[in-house]
Protein backbone atom coordinates (compact mmCIF):
# COMPACT_ATOMS: atom_id res chain seq x y z
CA UNK A 1 0.00 0.00 0.00
CA UNK A 2 1.15 3.37 -0.83
CA UNK A 3 2.42 5.49 1.91
CA UNK A 4 -0.01 8.41 3.13
CA UNK A 5 2.13 11.03 2.00
CA UNK A 6 2.52 9.63 -1.82
CA UNK A 7 -1.44 9.34 -2.14
CA UNK A 8 -1.58 12.69 -0.93
CA UNK A 9 0.89 14.43 -3.45
CA UNK A 10 -1.23 12.31 -6.37
CA UNK A 11 -4.61 13.79 -5.33
CA UNK A 12 -2.71 17.26 -5.59
CA UNK A 13 -1.28 16.90 -8.94
CA UNK A 14 -4.83 14.94 -10.40
CA UNK A 15 -6.67 18.29 -8.69
CA UNK A 16 -4.38 20.69 -10.59
CA UNK A 17 -4.59 18.51 -14.08
CA UNK A 18 -8.57 19.35 -13.28
CA UNK A 19 -8.05 22.79 -13.29
CA UNK A 20 -6.77 22.76 -16.70
CA UNK A 21 -8.78 20.66 -18.25
CA UNK A 22 -11.65 22.69 -16.95
CA UNK A 23 -10.67 25.89 -17.93
CA UNK A 24 -9.60 24.30 -21.65
CA UNK A 25 -12.78 23.02 -21.37
CA UNK A 26 -14.50 26.71 -20.56
CA UNK A 27 -12.33 28.44 -23.25
CA UNK A 28 -13.39 25.99 -25.91
CA UNK A 29 -16.75 26.78 -25.10
CA UNK A 30 -16.29 30.52 -25.53
CA UNK A 31 -15.06 29.87 -28.87
CA UNK A 32 -16.88 27.29 -30.01
CA UNK A 33 -20.17 29.79 -30.36
CA UNK A 34 -17.70 32.22 -32.22
CA UNK A 35 -16.76 29.79 -34.43
CA UNK A 36 -20.70 28.41 -34.63
CA UNK A 37 -21.29 32.21 -35.31
CA UNK A 38 -18.68 32.32 -37.95
CA UNK A 39 -20.61 29.19 -39.59
CA UNK A 40 -23.63 30.35 -39.67
CA UNK A 41 -23.00 33.70 -41.25
CA UNK A 42 -20.82 32.31 -44.00
CA UNK A 43 -23.93 30.68 -44.92
CA UNK A 44 -26.23 32.60 -46.67
CA UNK A 45 -23.25 33.72 -49.12
CA UNK A 46 -22.07 30.37 -49.44
CA UNK A 47 -25.74 29.55 -50.80
CA UNK A 48 -26.48 32.56 -52.46
CA UNK A 49 -23.22 31.84 -54.82
CA UNK A 50 -24.60 28.21 -55.00
CA UNK A 51 -27.65 29.58 -56.45
CA UNK A 52 -26.44 32.06 -58.89
CA UNK A 53 -23.80 29.08 -60.27
CA UNK A 54 -26.50 26.68 -60.69
CA UNK A 55 -28.60 29.13 -62.39
CA UNK A 56 -25.84 29.77 -64.66
CA UNK A 57 -24.81 26.27 -65.55
CA UNK A 58 -28.29 25.38 -66.12
CA UNK A 59 -28.53 27.84 -69.05
CA UNK A 60 -25.48 28.23 -70.43
CA UNK A 61 -23.01 26.13 -72.34
CA UNK A 62 -20.56 24.84 -69.84
CA UNK A 63 -17.90 23.01 -72.39
CA UNK A 64 -14.75 24.19 -72.77
CA UNK A 65 -14.47 25.83 -69.63
CA UNK A 66 -11.34 24.27 -67.98
CA UNK A 67 -12.69 24.16 -64.10
CA UNK A 68 -15.67 22.21 -65.40
CA UNK A 69 -13.71 19.84 -67.40
CA UNK A 70 -13.73 16.27 -66.75
CA UNK A 71 -10.25 14.47 -67.70
CA UNK A 72 -8.41 11.41 -67.45
CA UNK A 73 -7.84 11.02 -63.58
CA UNK A 74 -4.80 10.53 -63.23
CA UNK A 75 -3.47 12.17 -60.00
CA UNK A 76 -5.38 12.99 -57.70
CA UNK A 77 -4.99 15.92 -54.54
CA UNK A 78 -6.52 15.49 -51.10
CA UNK A 79 -6.96 18.55 -49.10
CA UNK A 80 -7.13 17.53 -45.42
CA UNK A 81 -8.07 19.69 -42.80
CA UNK A 82 -7.14 19.03 -39.09
CA UNK A 83 -5.97 21.29 -36.19
CA UNK A 84 -3.23 22.92 -35.31
CA UNK A 85 -3.45 21.76 -31.18
CA UNK A 86 -4.48 18.41 -29.68
CA UNK A 87 -6.00 17.74 -26.87
CA UNK A 88 -9.28 17.89 -28.30
CA UNK A 89 -9.75 13.86 -28.26
CA UNK A 90 -10.45 11.57 -31.44
CA UNK A 91 -10.79 14.62 -33.54
CA UNK A 92 -7.72 14.50 -35.53
CA UNK A 93 -6.94 10.54 -35.14
CA UNK A 94 -10.07 10.25 -37.03
CA UNK A 95 -9.67 12.57 -39.97
CA UNK A 96 -6.19 10.97 -40.30
CA UNK A 97 -7.36 7.20 -40.34
CA UNK A 98 -10.19 8.91 -42.88
CA UNK A 99 -7.45 9.69 -45.02
CA UNK A 100 -5.20 6.86 -44.58
CA UNK A 101 -8.73 4.91 -45.99
CA UNK A 102 -8.80 7.20 -49.33
CA UNK A 103 -5.22 6.82 -49.96
CA UNK A 104 -5.77 2.70 -49.66
CA UNK A 105 -8.90 2.52 -51.49
CA UNK A 106 -8.07 4.88 -54.44
CA UNK A 107 -4.61 4.10 -54.77
CA UNK A 108 -5.57 1.41 -57.91
CA UNK A 109 -8.02 4.09 -59.07
CA UNK A 110 -5.23 6.97 -59.65
CA UNK A 111 -1.60 7.13 -60.42
CA UNK A 112 -0.53 9.10 -57.63
CA UNK A 113 -1.97 10.92 -54.89
CA UNK A 114 -0.48 13.75 -53.36
CA UNK A 115 -1.86 15.49 -50.30
CA UNK A 116 -2.22 19.25 -48.96
CA UNK A 117 -2.51 19.84 -45.19
CA UNK A 118 -4.08 22.32 -43.45
CA UNK A 119 -3.60 22.25 -40.21
CA UNK A 120 -0.54 21.13 -37.84
CA UNK A 121 -1.50 17.94 -36.20
CA UNK A 122 -2.20 16.19 -39.83
CA UNK A 123 0.57 17.36 -41.14
CA UNK A 124 2.71 15.62 -38.44
CA UNK A 125 0.90 12.16 -39.00
CA UNK A 126 0.97 12.44 -42.85
CA UNK A 127 4.54 13.13 -43.35
CA UNK A 128 6.06 10.62 -42.89
CA UNK A 129 4.37 8.34 -44.92
CA UNK A 130 3.23 10.12 -47.97
CA UNK A 131 4.09 12.93 -50.13
CA UNK A 132 2.75 15.74 -49.00
CA UNK A 133 2.34 18.94 -51.42
CA UNK A 134 1.77 21.82 -49.58
CA UNK A 135 1.40 22.67 -45.94
CA UNK A 136 -0.35 25.20 -44.35
CA UNK A 137 -0.10 25.04 -40.33
CA UNK A 138 -1.04 28.35 -37.94
CA UNK A 139 -4.17 29.03 -40.12
CA UNK A 140 -7.07 28.36 -38.42
CA UNK A 141 -6.53 30.08 -35.11
CA UNK A 142 -8.95 32.76 -37.19
CA UNK A 143 -9.79 32.00 -40.31
CA UNK A 144 -10.56 34.36 -42.55
CA UNK A 145 -11.69 34.39 -46.17
CA UNK A 146 -8.02 35.51 -47.35
CA UNK A 147 -6.48 32.73 -46.61
CA UNK A 148 -8.91 30.67 -48.09
CA UNK A 149 -9.03 32.30 -51.07
CA UNK A 150 -5.07 31.74 -50.91
CA UNK A 151 -5.30 28.17 -50.87
CA UNK A 152 -8.22 28.03 -53.10
CA UNK A 153 -5.66 29.86 -55.84
CA UNK A 154 -2.89 26.91 -55.60
CA UNK A 155 -5.77 24.27 -55.60
CA UNK A 156 -6.97 26.15 -59.16
CA UNK A 157 -3.50 26.66 -60.30
CA UNK A 158 -2.44 23.22 -60.13
CA UNK A 159 -5.79 21.89 -61.53
CA UNK A 160 -5.25 24.16 -64.50
CA UNK A 161 -1.62 22.99 -65.39
CA UNK A 162 -2.54 19.66 -64.88
CA UNK A 163 -0.81 18.66 -61.81
CA UNK A 164 -3.95 17.35 -60.78
CA UNK A 165 -6.65 16.22 -62.44
CA UNK A 166 -9.31 15.99 -59.72
CA UNK A 167 -9.06 17.62 -56.24
CA UNK A 168 -10.84 16.22 -52.71
CA UNK A 169 -11.38 17.78 -49.94
CA UNK A 170 -11.62 15.83 -46.57
CA UNK A 171 -12.93 17.78 -43.14
CA UNK A 172 -14.91 17.26 -39.87
CA UNK A 173 -17.89 18.84 -40.12
CA UNK A 174 -19.27 20.83 -37.42
CA UNK A 175 -22.83 18.34 -36.52
CA UNK A 176 -23.27 19.02 -33.38
CA UNK A 177 -21.34 19.69 -30.14
CA UNK A 178 -20.73 16.30 -29.44
CA UNK A 179 -20.32 14.95 -32.65
CA UNK A 180 -18.70 15.66 -36.44
CA UNK A 181 -19.41 14.49 -39.54
CA UNK A 182 -15.91 13.29 -41.70
CA UNK A 183 -16.92 14.84 -45.14
CA UNK A 184 -15.36 14.08 -47.75
CA UNK A 185 -16.10 16.47 -51.59
CA UNK A 186 -15.00 17.20 -54.78
CA UNK A 187 -13.19 20.18 -55.47
CA UNK A 188 -12.65 19.41 -58.88
CA UNK A 189 -13.56 19.49 -61.34
CA UNK A 190 -16.72 21.34 -60.30
CA UNK A 191 -19.51 19.05 -60.58
CA UNK A 192 -22.55 21.38 -62.24
CA UNK A 193 -25.62 21.25 -60.38
CA UNK A 194 -28.18 18.78 -61.46
CA UNK A 195 -30.39 21.06 -64.02
CA UNK A 196 -33.87 20.58 -62.52
CA UNK A 197 -35.92 22.19 -65.40
CA UNK A 198 -37.62 24.89 -63.74
CA UNK A 199 -41.70 25.35 -65.17
CA UNK A 200 -40.78 29.03 -66.95
CA UNK A 201 -37.30 30.26 -66.23
CA UNK A 202 -37.53 34.19 -66.54
CA UNK A 203 -34.99 35.15 -69.11
CA UNK A 204 -32.26 37.27 -67.52
CA UNK A 205 -29.81 39.59 -68.75
CA UNK A 206 -26.23 39.38 -68.50
CA UNK A 207 -23.68 41.90 -68.01
CA UNK A 208 -20.90 40.64 -69.56
CA UNK A 209 -21.59 37.44 -70.89
CA UNK A 210 -23.15 34.01 -69.05
CA UNK A 211 -19.79 32.47 -70.38
CA UNK A 212 -17.50 35.36 -68.60
CA UNK A 213 -19.47 35.09 -65.56
CA UNK A 214 -19.25 31.59 -65.24
CA UNK A 215 -15.59 31.33 -65.64
CA UNK A 216 -15.27 34.59 -62.76
CA UNK A 217 -17.46 32.94 -60.88
CA UNK A 218 -16.31 29.03 -60.43
CA UNK A 219 -12.77 29.77 -58.65
CA UNK A 220 -15.04 32.05 -56.15
CA UNK A 221 -17.24 28.87 -55.73
CA UNK A 222 -14.11 26.96 -54.94
CA UNK A 223 -13.05 29.77 -52.16
CA UNK A 224 -16.38 29.87 -51.09
CA UNK A 225 -15.81 25.66 -49.96
CA UNK A 226 -12.63 25.78 -49.26
CA UNK A 227 -13.48 28.60 -46.65
CA UNK A 228 -16.53 27.01 -45.14
CA UNK A 229 -14.67 23.60 -45.11
CA UNK A 230 -11.90 25.80 -42.35
CA UNK A 231 -14.97 27.28 -40.39
CA UNK A 232 -16.69 23.88 -40.31
CA UNK A 233 -13.34 22.16 -39.16
CA UNK A 234 -12.25 25.23 -36.86
CA UNK A 235 -16.35 24.73 -35.12
CA UNK A 236 -16.03 20.99 -34.65
CA UNK A 237 -12.52 20.98 -33.35
CA UNK A 238 -13.51 23.20 -30.72
CA UNK A 239 -17.14 21.03 -30.02
CA UNK A 240 -13.99 18.17 -29.71
CA UNK A 241 -12.15 20.19 -27.53
CA UNK A 242 -14.79 20.90 -25.18
CA UNK A 243 -16.16 17.11 -25.52
CA UNK A 244 -13.16 15.56 -24.09
CA UNK A 245 -12.07 18.30 -21.57
CA UNK A 246 -15.23 17.81 -20.22
CA UNK A 247 -14.89 13.80 -19.87
CA UNK A 248 -11.19 14.37 -18.75
CA UNK A 249 -12.38 16.72 -15.90
CA UNK A 250 -15.29 13.83 -15.01
CA UNK A 251 -12.92 11.05 -14.78
CA UNK A 252 -10.39 13.63 -12.80
CA UNK A 253 -13.25 14.04 -10.42
CA UNK A 254 -14.07 10.26 -9.88
CA UNK A 255 -10.22 9.95 -9.83
CA UNK A 256 -9.96 12.32 -6.91
CA UNK A 257 -12.92 10.51 -4.78
CA UNK A 258 -11.20 7.20 -5.58
CA UNK A 259 -7.67 8.52 -4.07
CA UNK A 260 -9.44 10.45 -1.19
CA UNK A 261 -11.02 6.78 -0.37
CA UNK A 262 -7.69 4.90 -0.37
CA UNK A 263 -6.17 8.01 1.33
CA UNK A 264 -9.22 7.58 4.12
CA UNK A 265 -8.53 3.78 4.68
CA UNK A 266 -4.83 3.98 4.80
CA UNK A 267 -5.28 6.85 7.70
CA UNK A 268 -7.34 4.60 9.48
CA UNK A 269 -5.33 1.80 9.19
CA UNK A 270 -2.18 3.68 10.44
CA UNK A 271 -4.65 4.72 13.82
CA UNK A 272 -5.46 1.64 14.43
CA UNK A 273 -2.10 0.10 14.05
CA UNK A 274 -1.21 2.76 16.69
CA UNK A 275 -3.80 1.90 18.96
CA UNK A 276 -3.34 -1.48 18.75
CA UNK A 277 0.57 -1.12 19.84
CA UNK A 278 -0.49 0.99 22.77
CA UNK A 279 -3.03 -1.57 23.68
CA UNK A 280 -0.59 -4.42 23.83
CA UNK A 281 2.04 -2.39 25.24
CA UNK A 282 -0.24 -1.38 28.33
CA UNK A 283 -1.15 -4.90 28.42
CA UNK A 284 2.48 -6.44 29.06
CA UNK A 285 3.36 -3.47 31.58
CA UNK A 286 0.26 -4.32 33.15
CA UNK A 287 1.30 -8.46 33.55
CA UNK B 1 -45.54 47.21 -60.30
CA UNK B 2 -43.94 47.69 -57.31
CA UNK B 3 -42.79 50.76 -55.77
CA UNK B 4 -39.81 49.46 -53.65
CA UNK B 5 -36.88 46.85 -54.23
CA UNK B 6 -35.49 44.92 -51.45
CA UNK B 7 -31.79 44.98 -51.40
CA UNK B 8 -30.08 41.95 -49.87
CA UNK B 9 -25.78 42.66 -49.21
CA UNK B 10 -23.75 39.49 -48.73
CA UNK B 11 -20.65 39.04 -47.50
CA UNK B 12 -18.65 35.66 -46.60
CA UNK B 13 -18.83 36.94 -43.21
CA UNK B 14 -22.33 37.94 -42.44
CA UNK B 15 -25.21 39.41 -43.80
CA UNK B 16 -24.50 43.45 -44.03
CA UNK B 17 -27.98 44.70 -45.09
CA UNK B 18 -31.41 43.98 -46.13
CA UNK B 19 -33.32 46.90 -47.02
CA UNK B 20 -36.05 48.09 -49.15
CA UNK B 21 -34.82 50.84 -50.80
CA UNK B 22 -35.75 53.26 -53.99
CA UNK B 23 -33.43 53.03 -56.31
CA UNK B 24 -29.96 51.18 -56.47
CA UNK B 25 -27.16 52.65 -58.30
CA UNK B 26 -23.90 50.29 -58.61
CA UNK B 27 -20.82 50.00 -60.86
CA UNK B 28 -20.78 46.77 -63.67
CA UNK B 29 -18.60 45.13 -65.81
CA UNK B 30 -19.62 47.36 -68.05
CA UNK B 31 -20.00 50.93 -66.52
CA UNK B 32 -22.08 52.02 -63.88
CA UNK B 33 -25.71 51.17 -64.08
CA UNK B 34 -29.05 51.90 -62.00
CA UNK B 35 -31.58 49.45 -60.74
CA UNK B 36 -35.02 50.44 -60.25
CA UNK B 37 -38.10 48.77 -59.38
CA UNK B 38 -39.38 46.22 -61.74
CA UNK B 39 -36.37 45.93 -63.36
CA UNK B 40 -35.65 42.83 -65.86
CA UNK B 41 -34.21 40.09 -64.26
CA UNK B 42 -30.08 40.15 -64.37
CA UNK B 43 -27.10 38.93 -63.38
CA UNK B 44 -23.77 41.04 -63.49
CA UNK B 45 -20.45 41.10 -61.72
CA UNK B 46 -18.97 44.14 -59.96
CA UNK B 47 -15.84 46.17 -60.19
CA UNK B 48 -14.48 47.03 -57.25
CA UNK B 49 -16.38 50.79 -56.30
CA UNK B 50 -19.01 51.91 -54.98
CA UNK B 51 -22.84 51.09 -54.21
CA UNK B 52 -25.17 53.48 -53.17
CA UNK B 53 -29.06 53.04 -52.55
CA UNK B 54 -31.75 56.15 -52.11
CA UNK B 55 -34.49 55.10 -49.69
CA UNK B 56 -36.95 57.77 -48.20
CA UNK B 57 -35.06 61.01 -49.41
CA UNK B 58 -31.44 60.31 -48.26
CA UNK B 59 -28.69 58.27 -50.15
CA UNK B 60 -26.63 55.86 -48.70
CA UNK B 61 -22.89 54.62 -50.34
CA UNK B 62 -20.99 51.76 -49.63
CA UNK B 63 -17.79 50.97 -50.94
CA UNK B 64 -17.30 47.10 -52.59
CA UNK B 65 -14.55 45.16 -53.32
CA UNK B 66 -15.80 42.63 -56.51
CA UNK B 67 -18.54 40.69 -56.83
CA UNK B 68 -22.18 39.95 -58.16
CA UNK B 69 -25.02 41.46 -57.84
CA UNK B 70 -28.61 39.71 -58.95
CA UNK B 71 -32.11 41.67 -59.58
CA UNK B 72 -34.74 38.76 -59.52
CA UNK B 73 -38.61 39.78 -58.90
CA UNK B 74 -37.54 43.13 -57.06
CA UNK B 75 -35.20 41.39 -55.23
CA UNK B 76 -31.56 42.46 -55.74
CA UNK B 77 -28.87 40.30 -54.33
CA UNK B 78 -25.43 41.44 -54.08
CA UNK B 79 -22.69 39.16 -53.15
CA UNK B 80 -19.38 40.43 -52.17
CA UNK B 81 -16.42 39.86 -50.72
CA UNK B 82 -16.19 42.86 -48.82
CA UNK B 83 -18.22 45.94 -48.15
CA UNK B 84 -18.02 49.09 -45.96
CA UNK B 85 -20.59 51.45 -45.20
CA UNK B 86 -19.43 55.00 -45.82
CA UNK B 87 -19.14 55.92 -41.85
CA UNK B 88 -17.54 52.39 -40.93
CA UNK B 89 -14.51 53.34 -43.51
CA UNK B 90 -11.30 53.89 -41.66
CA UNK B 91 -9.73 56.57 -43.92
CA UNK B 92 -6.46 56.43 -42.49
CA UNK B 93 -6.33 53.10 -43.41
CA UNK B 94 -7.39 53.82 -46.70
CA UNK B 95 -4.76 56.91 -47.13
CA UNK B 96 -1.86 54.60 -45.56
CA UNK B 97 -2.76 52.30 -48.34
CA UNK B 98 -3.34 54.70 -51.13
CA UNK B 99 0.49 55.22 -50.28
CA UNK B 100 1.34 51.63 -49.90
CA UNK B 101 0.12 51.16 -53.65
CA UNK B 102 1.21 54.12 -55.08
CA UNK B 103 4.69 53.75 -53.87
CA UNK B 104 4.55 50.00 -54.66
CA UNK B 105 3.04 50.93 -58.26
CA UNK B 106 6.17 53.04 -58.87
CA UNK B 107 8.72 50.28 -58.47
CA UNK B 108 6.54 47.61 -59.82
CA UNK B 109 6.65 47.10 -64.02
CA UNK B 110 3.15 45.90 -65.74
CA UNK B 111 4.39 43.02 -66.61
CA UNK B 112 5.43 42.08 -62.32
CA UNK B 113 3.08 39.70 -61.20
CA UNK B 114 2.00 42.11 -57.96
CA UNK B 115 1.33 44.97 -60.39
CA UNK B 116 -2.29 44.10 -60.81
CA UNK B 117 -2.58 43.13 -56.97
CA UNK B 118 -1.34 46.87 -56.01
CA UNK B 119 -3.67 48.16 -58.87
CA UNK B 120 -6.77 46.71 -57.44
CA UNK B 121 -5.52 47.94 -53.56
CA UNK B 122 -5.12 51.54 -54.95
CA UNK B 123 -8.06 50.84 -56.57
CA UNK B 124 -9.68 49.68 -53.62
CA UNK B 125 -8.16 52.75 -51.47
CA UNK B 126 -9.53 55.30 -53.73
CA UNK B 127 -12.86 53.95 -53.99
CA UNK B 128 -12.76 53.63 -49.58
CA UNK B 129 -11.81 57.85 -49.68
CA UNK B 130 -14.24 58.71 -52.33
CA UNK B 131 -17.09 56.51 -50.60
CA UNK B 132 -16.09 58.49 -46.99
CA UNK B 133 -15.80 62.21 -48.25
CA UNK B 134 -19.16 61.75 -50.03
CA UNK B 135 -20.13 60.32 -46.39
CA UNK B 136 -18.89 63.42 -44.81
CA UNK B 137 -20.18 65.97 -47.02
CA UNK B 138 -23.74 65.03 -45.99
Amino acid sequence: MPSLKAIKKRITSVKNTRQITKAMKMVSAAKLRRAQENVVAARPYAQKLGEVLERLAKSSDVEGIPLLEKRVAEKALLIVVTSDRGLCGGFNANICKAAERFLKEKKSEYSEISLLTIGRKGHDFLKNRHRIWKNYANVLSSPNYQIAALIAREVIDGFLSEEYDEVFILYNAFRSVMSQDITLTQLLPIVPPAAEEEEHAPEYLYEPSKGELLKEILPKHIEVQVFRALLESVAAEHGARMTAMDSASKNATEMIGKLTLQYNRARQAAITKELMEIISGAESIKG
Amino acid sequence: MAEKITLELVTPYRKVLTEEVDEITATGALGEFGVLPGHAPLLTSLKIGELSYKKGGGVSHLALNWGYLEVKDDKAIVLVETAERADEIDLERAKAALGRAEEALKKLTIEDKDYRVMEAALERATIRMQVAAKAARK
